[in-house]
């Protein structure tokens, strides 16, 4: 079969594999050459060696969005995985109305940053008004902002998943632990949380890249104002792209720091929770 | 574990009752607003539009005028219904040829796949505009090879999963029988595939209809826009935003997204489930 698959390899294969090299591969290619180049647009790149990546750090921008990425992400991660799961538990013990209370929480997932940052910001500013100030009052405010708004927008999809691996734990498992004289703190500590272990390797995994690559919620919600205080790291390079003439070679090499920073908190992130899972 | 009755179950049906009412409340609060003029809606936020706060529509017809909304949701329609049926279909057949066939192209490719879902868009994004404007692909058609190239990364990684676990024999005997490849794949395969697709498709159109950034940057944004962009439109440079039109909007963005979730709401939590399993 092998043979006669072959020669079909321009209708299966050729398509995805020629978008997949103008879509990704070579933008990604000429985006690490160009991090090495001065450049405006792409034709006119100059070979500048390791110039822009020595101007990151007199960038101070990028070092207080770095910090500022860094704190949300641990504190949205946190946040967000123990309320879903705490959430999670609770909607899996039989309460009435449970469909309607994951329908609930899982809606705001399906609207678009955009729009979830533009209905923060009317909500939000309306409770701040009553004590003069705004979201953009300083980067604090912005900061809780973008903290509730991630809560509310990805509590809903990680229940979804927690739900699933709850409902995946054998029922004698926990019966066994019963008769065993278990405490419910022990059940939750010694059987659900390890047999759980696999949805909190991909709940942990995909709240910290979605929290570290945020980009639209933040651009609505208060567009790095005030100066450029409430920037997470997406929007600093955003900026440094379209926003400041004469440094897209700066942002390009902001991106690739960026690409190896989300590259190495996946790969440590995904080593040390699957070292945790029980083999079943 | 059959479904046990919680004691005081009652007490959190209604905590959550009562969770469930704030979780919706912003989105109940920008309705309110959407029909209070214009000066009220920073000032008296939370108070229903009553008396000389009423205007009616008037916040809907300005708004779908100034950004012309109607305009973007057809393209924004239009991307997201043809990117998605294309990856579907070329991601799915890739995904085939790469897991029956052994070459370098095939393991690489697959390892390919599997690190781009890693790389972040801000990596890609000035490069891919600049090579999308040369090539021509500014438009709602050329935008959709742009999604299939950023999009085939997790779709082929999906697709492969569950290839391998069709026993090849299947497919062999449909071969003995006298089927192309191309028959073999259509009446044989694809229709096994048919979950996967459902999965792919959901977790692709979620990100394609809200996806902001992408369009923006590669899209002839002067003639085409989509939703996300048409939003951050009215927010615009100059000075203060119509926060009338800017409410009638977010609504608008909102219904179609709640009339699509309210009816494929199995499909989409299953595919959310069957996406973070693989994934």
């Amino acid at each position: 079969m092998q043979n006669s698959l072959k020669k079909y390899f321009p209708i299966f294969a050729l398509p995805t594999a020629a978008a997949f090299a103008i879509g990704f591969f070579v933008p990604f290619l000429m985006g690490i050459y160009l991090s090495f180049c001065k450049f405006t647009t792409v034709t006119d790149a100059k070979f500048v060696g390791i110039d822009n990546y020595i101007k990151i750090f007199s960038d101070k921008t990028f070092g207080h969005s770095l910090w500022y990425t860094a704190a949300f992400t641990i504190v949205t991660v946190i946040l967000i995985n123990v309320l879903a799961f705490t959430v999670a538990m609770l909607l899996t013990k039989g309460i009435k109305g449970t469909n309607i209370f994951r329908t609930v929480f899982f809606m705001p997932n399906l609207i678009g940053g955009i729009v979830l940052g533009y209905i923060w910001q009317l909500l939000l500013n309306g409770i701040l008004a009553n004590y003069q100030k705004t979201l953009t009052y300083n980067s604090a405010y912005g900061f809780w902002g973008l903290v509730i708004l991630m809560c509310w927008q990805q509590i809903g999809y990680m229940m979804i998943i927690y739900i699933s691996g709850i409902q995946n734990i054998p029922g004698e498992l926990i019966e066994a632990a019963k008769i065993d004289g278990a405490t419910p703190q022990q059940i939750l500590r010694n059987v659900t949380i390890p047999m759980v272990m696999p949805s909190i390797t991909i709940c942990t995994f995909l709240t910290l890249t979605n929290s570290f690559k945020l980009f639209d919620q933040n651009l609505a919600l208060t567009n790095g104002e005030p100066s450029n205080m409430s920037e997470l790291l997406a929007l600093n390079i955003y900026n440094s792209f379209y926003g400041r003439t004469g440094y897209e070679g700066v942002g390009q090499a902001k991106a690739v720091v960026f690409f190896i920073l989300v590259a190495l908190i996946a790969v440590i992130q995904t080593r040390l929770t699957r070292n945790r899972e029980v083999q079943q | 574990m059959g479904v046990r009755k919680a004691r005081h179950g009652w007490i959190f049906t209604l905590i959550f009752g009562v969770l469930s009412l704030a979780w919706i409340f912003p989105i109940v609060l920008v309705v309110i607003n959407s029909f209070k003029k214009k000066v009220y809606i920073s000032r008296r936020p939370f108070e229903l539009p009553l008396g000389k706060m009423f205007v009616e529509l008037e916040n809907y017809v300005r708004g779908t005028e100034k950004i012309q909304f109607f305009e973007a949701f057809k393209n924004s329609l239009f991307i997201t219904v043809c990117s998605v049926a294309v990856i579907i279909l070329c991601t799915s057949m890739c995904a085939w040829y790469i897991s029956r066939v052994k070459s370098a192209f095939s393991t690489g490719f697959y390892y390919l796949c599997l690190f781009s879902m890693i790389v972040p868009f801000q990596m890609v994004m000035f490069t891919l505009s600049k090579l999308a404007n040369i090539l021509h692909l500014y438009s709602p058609i050329g935008i959709i090879l742009v999604y299939l190239g950023f999009g085939a990364g997790l779709s082929v990684f999906m697709f492969c999963g569950f290839v391998r676990s069709i026993p090849l024999e299947i497919e062999e005997a449909a071969m003995i029988d006298g089927c192309t490849p191309l028959q073999t794949y259509f009446q044989v395969v694809f229709p096994i595939l048919k979950p996967t697709c459902i999965t792919v498709a959901i977790l692709q159109a979620m990100w394609i209809w809200n996806d902001y950034l992408l369009p923006y940057l590669v899209l002839d944004i002067k003639r085409w826009k989509t939703i996300p962009i048409a939003i951050q439109y009215l927010k615009g440079g100059y000075g203060s935003v119509d926060m009338g039109a800017m409410m009638a909007m977010l609504v608008l963005a909102i219904i179609p997204i709640i009339i699509f979730y309210i009816a494929c709401q199995k499909y989409i939590i299953e595919g959310v489930v069957a996406g973070a399993v693989k994934g």
